[in-house]
C-alpha cells in the first residue's frame, strides 16, 4: 500500500538522481573551484586569528573544518530555481506536470531532492576524502578536515544532515513554485543565492558574528542548512541542545513544506497555460 | 448516459496590457492596466463513450482553452463539465489517471533518457502494474512500429519517430479517454498517414473516445464523424463534414482543355476564373445549374478534350464557414 502510494515519487527521484550522475565535468569542475574557494577562506580566516585579540567563538582548526565542510556540502544549499522546473514554466511544459496522476508539490519535491543530493554526493565524496586522508598524507595537518570529537557527534551530524536534505528541498520547491508567477527566474535566483550564502554560515561561520545577532541568526531558517549541523559536528551543540538544534531543523521544514502546499494550491488555481 | 457532459463553460483570461515605449514601461510599473480575454463563451457539448470527434476553429478560438479544461489542468471562470462522473478540475488527480493527452508541439518524454526509461517512470507515475504494463506497452510498441527507437534519448529522434513515442506514452496506462492536441502537425505524409490509422484503430477496436484538435483538414476528413466548429469562444456548428458540404453548397469547379482556343465561355450561372491556353477553369453554383446543364452547352459549342470536376475541398468549406462567420482571429 504505502510502497505504491509512494511510488512515482521514489522514481522520479531515482530517474532524476541518475541523471544528475551523468554530469561528471561539472562535478570535476566545481570540485576544483571549491578547493580554490576553501583555499581563500582558510588563509583569510587564518590572517583574522592572527591579528585578532582576545578569544575568538571558535579555534581557528575548528574554522578551517567548517569551511571544508560547507565547501563538500555546499552543493546542498537552497540558492536557486530548479532549472528544468524554470525551463518548463517557459515553454508550457509545465502542463505535462499537472497531467500526471500525483500530487504536483510532492512530486516537485522529490525531483528537488534528487537534484540537490545527487549534484552533492558527487562533490562531497571527494571533496572529504581528499581533504582527510590526502592533506594528513601530504602533511597538510594544519590545513585538513578534524573528525568530530565524538561518535554521539558524529551519528547527531548524519541525521542533521539528512534534515538539510529536506530543509534545502523544501525550500528549492518554494522557490520553483514562485517562478510561475516571475516567469523568469533570474531575479529569484540573485536574492536567494546571498541571502543563503550569508543568512546560513557559508560565507562567515555563524558564531564569528556579533553577539547581539546570535540568537536571531540561530533561530532563522537558513541556520539549519549550515551552522545547526556544523556546530553539531563540533559538538558545540550536543545531547538536548543537538537535538533541539534538529527540532528547529524540522520544524523549519514542515513550515517550508506548509507554505510551499499552500502556494501551489493557490497558484495552480488560477494558472494559466497559454498558447497551444 | 454521455461520457462528457459540458454546460455553460467559459474563461475568461486577465492579462496585462504593456504600453509602448519607456514612458509607457515606466508607468506600467506603478499602474496596470487588465483587458479581459473571452476565451469561451457558455460552451454546451455532450459527448458519448466511444465516439471520435473533431475540434477545429481558427488561431486564438479557444481549442485548447477547451481541451485544458477538460483535462483538468484549467480552471474555468464559470459553467461546469463532468467526465465519467468527475468534475475535472476538482478531482484533478483521479481525473488525469483516467485520460491520456498528446500535445503535438511539446513532448512529455524525457529528454535526455531512452525512450523505453520514460515508458517505464510513467508507468510507475501512473501506478500500473508490471502485469498490465507489459502487454499494453508491447502492443503499442509493436503498432507504433517503434522497437528500433526505444534505445534511444529522445533528443535524438525526428519529429515523426517522436510523435509515434509520445502518443504510445500516451496510452501506457490504457486510458479510456485520449486527448490529442495536433498530433500531425509537422510531420511528413507517411507518418501522418500512419498516425490516422493507429488512431482510427484505437478508436473503433479498443472503443476508446478521442477528442482531436487540429488544423489539418485531411486529419479531420479521414477521422472525425463529428466536428465541433469553434471560433471565438463559441461552438459555431457541432456536426458532420458531409452535412456541412451540404448545408454550404458554395461553387463547383470546372477545369477543360478545349480543343482550340476559345475566345469566351458565355453560359448562364458560370463564371471564368482562370484562362491558361487552351484550359480554362470554370466555377458555376449548384443552385443555380447543374454540372449536367453546363456540360452540355459548352460540348455543343466547342470541342472538349479533357473535363474535371472539382468540388471544394475540406479546407476552402473551413475557411468559407470561418469567413462567413467572423471568426478568424484579427
Amino acid at each position: 500500500m504505502f510502497v505504491t502510494l509512494m511510488r512515482p515519487y521514489l522514481s522520479i527521484f531515482t530517474a532524476r538522481f541518475l541523471m544528475m550522475l551523468q554530469y561528471r565535468v561539472a562535478a570535476l569542475a566545481g570540485i576544483a573551484t571549491q578547493f580554490w574557494f576553501g583555499a581563500i577562506m582558510i588563509m583569510a580566516l587564518s590572517a583574522f586569528y592572527a591579528s585578532g585579540h582576545g578569544s575568538a567563538p571558535i579555534t581557528l582548526a575548528e574554522a578551517i573544518t567548517y569551511i571544508w565542510l560547507g565547501q563538500a556540502f555546499l552543493g546542498l544549499l537552497p540558492w536557486n530555481v530548479d532549472p528544468e522546473i524554470a525551463l518548463m514554466m517557459r515553454t508550457g511544459n509545465v502542463a505535462y506536470e499537472r497531467l500526471r496522476p500525483v500530487d504536483t508539490y510532492c512530486y516537485w519535491l522529490a525531483r528537488a531532492m534528487a537534484w540537490r543530493s545527487a549534484a552533492t554526493l558527487l562533490r562531497a565524496i571527494p571533496l572529504l576524502f581528499v581533504t582527510t586522508v590526502l592533506f594528513e598524507f601530504f602533511g597538510l595537518e594544519a590545513w585538513s578536515l578534524r573528525p568530530p570529537p565524538s561518535f554521539a557527534a558524529l551519528s547527531l551530524f548524519v541525521l542533521s544532515m539528512v534534515a538539510v536534505v529536506f530543509l534545502s528541498s523544501a525550500i528549492t520547491t518554494l522557490l520553483n513554485i514562485s517562478v510561475v508567477w516571475t516567469v523568469s527566474s533570474q531575479g529569484i535566483n540573485v536574492v536567494t543565492n546571498s541571502l543563503v550564502l550569508i543568512l546560513s554560515g557559508m560565507v562567515i561561520p555563524l558564531p564569528l558574528f556579533p553577539d547581539w545577532t546570535r540568537l536571531l541568526l540561530l533561530l532563522q531558517p537558513l541556520a539549519g542548512l549550515v551552522d545547526i549541523p556544523y556546530r553539531i559536528y563540533f559538538a558545540h551543540l550536543s545531547g538536548g541542545d543537538a537535538i533541539a538544534g534538529i527540532a528547529l531543523q524540522i520544524s523549519w521544514t514542515i513550515f517550508f513544506i506548509t507554505l510551499g502546499r499552500l502556494l501551489m494550491t493557490h497558484t495552480m488555481r488560477r494558472f494559466q497555460i497559454q498558447g497551444g | 448516459m454521455p461520457q462528457i457532459t459540458v454546460q455553460d463553460l467559459s474563461k475568461t483570461y486577465r492579462v496585462a496590457e504593456r504600453r509602448p515605449g519607456l514612458i509607457g514601461a515606466g508607468r506600467g510599473l506603478f499602474s496596470r492596466t487588465w483587458r479581459e480575454i473571452e476565451a469561451l463563451k457558455a460552451v454546451n457539448f455532450c459527448l458519448d463513450r466511444g465516439e471520435l470527434v473533431g475540434i477545429i476553429g481558427p488561431n486564438g478560438a479557444g481549442k485548447s482553452t477547451l481541451i485544458k479544461i477538460l483535462c483538468g489542468i484549467l480552471m474555468p471562470s464559470a459553467g461546469t463539465c463532468e467526465i465519467d462522473g468527475l468534475v475535472p478540475w476538482h478531482e484533478r488527480i483521479r481525473h488525469v489517471a483516467r485520460i491520456g493527452v498528446v500535445f503535438g508541439q511539446r513532448t512529455q518524454l524525457w529528454w535526455d533518457l531512452p525512450v523505453i526509461d520514460s515508458f517505464e517512470l510513467l508507468r510507475d507515475i501512473y501506478r500500473v502494474p508490471e502485469a498490465r504494463f507489459r502487454p499494453a506497452a508491447d502492443a503499442l510498441i509493436s503498432l507504433l512500429k517503434i522497437e528500433q527507437l526505444l534505445h534511444q534519448p529522445v533528443r535524438q529522434l525526428s519529429l515523426g519517430q517522436r510523435m509515434r513515442c509520445d502518443i504510445a506514452a500516451a496510452m501506457l496506462h490504457s486510458p479510456s479517454l485520449l486527448f490529442l492536441d495536433e498530433p500531425t502537425i509537422g510531420l511528413d505524409a507517411n507518418s501522418k498517414l500512419a498516425l490516422r490509422d493507429f488512431i482510427k484503430n484505437l478508436n473503433r477496436d479498443k472503443g476508446v473516445t478521442v477528442i482531436l484538435a487540429t488544423h489539418d483538414m485531411q486529419d479531420i476528413g479521414a477521422l472525425a464523424e463529428r466536428v465541433l466548429i469553434i471560433g471565438n469562444g463559441r461552438i459555431l456548428r457541432d456536426g458532420s463534414i458531409a452535412a456541412m458540404r451540404a448545408e454550404l453548397p458554395g461553387e463547383r469547379r470546372l477545369v477543360i482543355d478545349f480543343s482550340e482556343e476559345v475566345a469566351d465561355v458565355a453560359v448562364a450561372g458560370v463564371t471564368v476564373l482562370s484562362r491558361m491556353g487552351r484550359r480554362v477553369e470554370i466555377a458555376f453554383d449548384p443552385r443555380m445549374t447543374t454540372a449536367h446543364a453546363v456540360i452540355s452547352r459548352l460540348t455543343a459549342e466547342h470541342g472538349i478534350e479533357e473535363l474535371a470536376i472539382e468540388e471544394p475541398t475540406i479546407e476552402e468549406l473551413i475557411a468559407r464557414f470561418y469567413t462567413s462567420h467572423g471568426a478568424v482571429e484579427a
